[in-house]
């Protein structure tokens, strides 16, 4: 099988995660920028993981064939600090240049504050400005429904933005159909806890129906599965679903959406 | 998939989790001292597993989720628990 992992963070996985995943048939990695699991200090830590996901991380996964791409943004958990968050949002352009990097991202809310608001809305700024895609993050669970409300909002308001170049990830059945109906792409987050799991998001896609949802492991420093899409693809064999309605759905759609942007290669 | 396909595929897994959660709730039960709003929305979103109709699953969610829809002016942490705490807050 082939697939395409659209929303791992690379920089918190071992060498060996890389080479499981190639082995699985992994056809392309994708890096949004991340909370580092504290808070950094200055726009310089900005600076340097930028760098790392732009230009060290694709040289790590190149050793093993591997395309690495890059979204970038101030994660909404530091996004309190609008002080902060403006400075980084100031040094985003200048990566925006470099080949490896796909758009803005992952923004959105974390705690629904005022100020996440706020911020989100000046990266949004910057990605119509930019004429980039958009991955949105959505919260985590009690904070899930009243966020996705809010970003759609937002996202909706705004006439520069075309839902059919937005994923809101992280989706679950209370804020799958929204996003779907709404006409943005839908991001299905498989997490050993929280989020959803492999059987549940295969529900969700056979309710929903699969044009344009992708499934991804949003592997990072937490509990989190690097193979959750292959082996979620699996689970759909043991429902009965063809090897043609899988390969549409871990690599077509993830294939199509990020393939909006020209620079969306696979080797 | 048939329901007798479902049951073949997802009913053992199904099985241990439902006594998983029955253990949880009595080994909260034979604790010592205060529970949390936690206990309580487990208990309140379980009603929701006897409704008639495929919705259990979002229902759920819905019933662990804030409700309500003004953002906040700041930030009480980072982090989520898992159920809403309602309008005043008592961090768990
Ligand atoms: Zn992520």
């Amino acid at each position: 099988m082939r697939y395409i992992e659209p929303h791992a963070h690379m920089v918190s996985r071992t060498t060996d995660d890389y080479e499981a995943m190639v082995t699985a048939g992994c056809a392309a990695v994708c890096e949004p920028a991340f909370w580092a699991g504290f808070d950094r200090g200055s726009v310089h830590g900005f600076r340097d993981y930028f760098c790392q996901l732009t230009d060290y991380e694709p040289k790590r996964a190149a050793r093993f064939q591997l395309p690495h791409y890059s979204w970038l943004c101030i994660n909404p958990k530091e996004s309190e600090d609008m002080g902060l968050a403006r400075e980084v949002l100031q040094i985003i352009p200048e990566f925006l240049k470099r080949p490896s990097v796909l758009g803005i991202g992952e923004i959105g809310l974390n705690k629904n504050t005022r100020n996440e608001l706020t911020i989100l809305q000046e990266h949004v700024d910057l990605a119509a400005t930019h004429n980039q895609l958009i991955l949105v993050h959505t919260p985590h669970l009690e904070d899930k429904l009243k966020g996705t409300r809010l970003i759609l909002d937002l996202l909706k308001s705004d006439s520069r933005i075309h839902p059919s170049r937005v994923i809101i990830d992280h989706v679950e059945e209370h804020t799958v159909e929204m996003v779907l109906d709404a006409g943005f792409w839908a991001g299905i987050t498989l997490y050993p806890e929280s989020k959803a799991t492999p059987a549940r998001a295969i529900d969700m896609v056979e309710q929903a129906g699969m044009r344009n949802i992708w499934l991804n492991c949003a592997c990072d420093w937490g509990r989190s599965e690097p193979l959750a899409v292959p082996r979620t693809a699996l689970e759909m064999r043991r429902r009965g679903h063809s090897p043609e309605a899988i390969d549409h759905l871990v690599y077509g759609n993830p294939l199509r959406f990020l393939s909006q942007n020209p620079r969306f290669q696979l080797a | 998939m048939t329901r007798q396909q479902v049951l073949d595929l997802y009913f053992m897994d199904a099985r241990c989790k439902l006594i998983e959660l029955a253990a949880f709730l009595d080994r909260v039960e034979r604790a010592s001292g205060e529970s949390d709003f936690r206990h309580e929305a487990l208990v309140k979103a379980l009603e929701h597993l006897s409704l008639n109709e495929p919705s259990r699953a979002k229902q759920v969610l819905l019933s662990l989720s804030d409700p309500t829809s003004e953002p906040i002016a700041a930030a009480p942490g980072k982090g989520a628990c898992g159920a809403w705490p309602g309008a005043t807050p008592s961090a768990p």
